[in-house]
């Protein structure tokens, strides 16, 4: 379980986030929502402790002890002369391989085969497309099968079907693994139909609950402006329809 | 014929003491250079190895000023000048790039001072400029080996780590290694290996004896380690060469040793192009 208090972070004279309060239960899947610079990335470097804060954050030993972490693939430098595999051993060995093992070398294997990525392991990663990328990261964040996962937007960059594989693979992993899952996304379609949990956040929190509690039309044009895409999720129809 | 002249003018090349210690320490210190150069490229920070050449003239014309060895000043000042820039890098809201502006014109600028207030020593100067074997000293090729030494222990300790971070550097942190510190230990080692570099290739031509190989490496390394291996390679060779070929051409060593470099960075790219074709 996670349970974060009055969470505020302010850097210089700008506040980036003001008092966050909720609680996610394990097993849980968060969908985090949010204009840009509403303060989704700031929360996830929070929990990751890469971020000074006010307030607290509380995590049971089982999810602090090891939390699997994908994160934006754009804001990564794809030119890194680098492997699949090795980019997937370094959630193993805890900095950049020299060389791997046999051992080591199955381990890596197996995790990229668990997300379909079992051919990508000799593959550079700057000739990888964006969801052939996204699997390699997510087969590095589950490697040492932790109980939090947390995702940065990991449907940006890959088509339609790929996203939809990858949240099916993370689907998989939350229930084989009885994980906690915390998904930033601007996909209302995971928010609506796949998340237990919903968080919206303009700064400060806008709402949060289950999806049909969060989610309210009220709730949408606050942190947005307007419904826009929202609108046919809300009235019950595909979000692009 | 031409084999045998060859063979003696190689030989004649070796007979020297002053070539000796040049070989010696040039094969070391361009070693290093590609080995911290691929850190340079990789992390974007060309620009550091020419601001932290600059900064060395501070420190050498301030030993000059002084009357001691330039090299014990330039040391500490360049090191310092290199701690400054990582300070205000992370403790300002400035880029790498205009912190590493600032220093290297203050360096430059109190380098002039330093020689204006002592005259009759632009000699030493131009030679710290332009690089030049004959200064290269015992002690230089000492702790040259020492440095190399450190290098070696560095690619077992902390290649890894400087590796993930050039990579990832919030991977690394949530990995739980301090990178602040793995990086400053790396711009330490890169402020030693450039004042020490001077002597051979001089100050206007350190950072690009520092980053070619480097850049060379990237093109053509599939993996960071290749890359890694591939810079100290193309550095080691391109020293030896470029050494050779100025006493073979009564040349300027350090201009030849980077032209060297340069020969074997436009072949990479060649190379590279073909192999993307």
């Amino acid at each position: 379980m996670i349970s974060i208090h009055d969470l505020s972070v302010q850097v210089g004279d700008k506040l980036i986030l003001k008092a966050v309060d909720f609680s996610l239960p394990s097993n849980g899947f968060m969908a985090v929502l949010g204009p840009n610079g509403g303060g989704k990335s700031t929360l996830i470097r929070c929990i990751l402790k890469l971020q000074e804060y006010s307030g607290s954050i509380e995590l049971d030993s089982e999810h602090s002890s090891r939390i699997g972490y994908v994160p934006q693939i754009k804001t990564l430098d794809r030119s890194f002369p680098a492997r699949a595999d090795e980019l997937v051993a370094t959630a193993l060995k805890r900095k950049w391989p020299w060389s791997m093992n046999s051992e080591c070398k199955e381990i890596v294997d197996d995790a990229l085969d668990k997300v379909g990525a079992g051919h990508l392991g000799h593959q550079q990663i700057r000739n990888l497309s964006g969801g052939e990328l996204q699997r390699v990261y997510l087969a590095r964040a589950v490697i040492g099968n932790p109980k939090l996962l947390i995702l940065d937007e990991p449907s940006a960059g890959v088509d339609q079907a790929g996203a939809a594989d990858l949240l099916e693979i993370v689907e998989n992993y939350r229930r084989s693994a009885g994980a906690m899952v915390i998904m930033i996304t601007h996909d209302w379609e995971v928010a609506f139909h796949h998340a237990t949990h919903v968080l919206v956040l303009k700064t400060h929190q806008v709402a949060f609950g289950k999806a049909d509690e969060a989610l309210t039309e009220k709730a949408i044009r606050e942190a947005f402006g307007h419904v826009g895409h929202s609108h046919g999720v809300l009235s019950g129809g595909h979000p692009d329809g | 014929m031409v084999c045998s002249a060859e063979v003696i003018l190689m030989v004649d090349f070796m007979a020297y003491p002053f070539m000796q210690r040049a070989l010696v320490a040039g094969l070391l210190l361009s070693a290093l250079s590609g080995y911290y150069g691929v850190f340079l490229v990789q992390r974007k920070l060309s620009f550091l190895g020419a601001g932290l050449g600059h900064a060395a003239f501070g420190g050498i014309a301030l030993g000059l000023l002084l009357g001691i060895q330039p090299l014990w000043i330039a040391l500490p000042f360049t090191v310092v000048v290199a701690a400054g820039i990582s300070w205000v890098k992370s403790h300002t809201k400035l880029s790498g790039d205009t912190a590493i502006g600032i220093f290297f014109s203050v360096s430059v600028a109190l380098g002039i001072l330093f020689l204006s207030l002592k005259s009759g020593q632009q000699v030493d100067a131009f030679s710290y400029l332009f690089g030049s074997i004959l200064s290269v000293g015992n002690t230089d090729v000492w702790i040259s080996a020492c440095l190399a030494l450190v290098g070696i222990v560095t690619l077992k300790t902390h290649w890894a780590a400087w590796a993930y971070a050039s990579f990832d550097e919030e991977a690394a942190r949530i990995e739980g290694l301090s990178v602040r510190g793995h990086d400053t230990l790396l711009t330490v080692l890169i402020a030693i290996t450039i004042v020490l570099s001077v002597k051979i290739v001089g100050i206007l031509l350190v950072a690009a004896w520092m980053v070619i190989p480097a850049a060379a490496g990237r093109l053509l390394a599939p993996t960071f380690k290749a890359m890694t291996l591939s810079a100290i390679a193309f550095s080691a060779f391109s020293a030896v060469l470029g050494l050779y070929l100025s006493y073979l051409l009564d040349l300027p060593s350090g201009a030849v040793i980077v032209l060297v470099q340069s020969a074997l960075f436009i072949f990479a790219v060649v190379l590279q192009r073909s192999w993307s074709k």
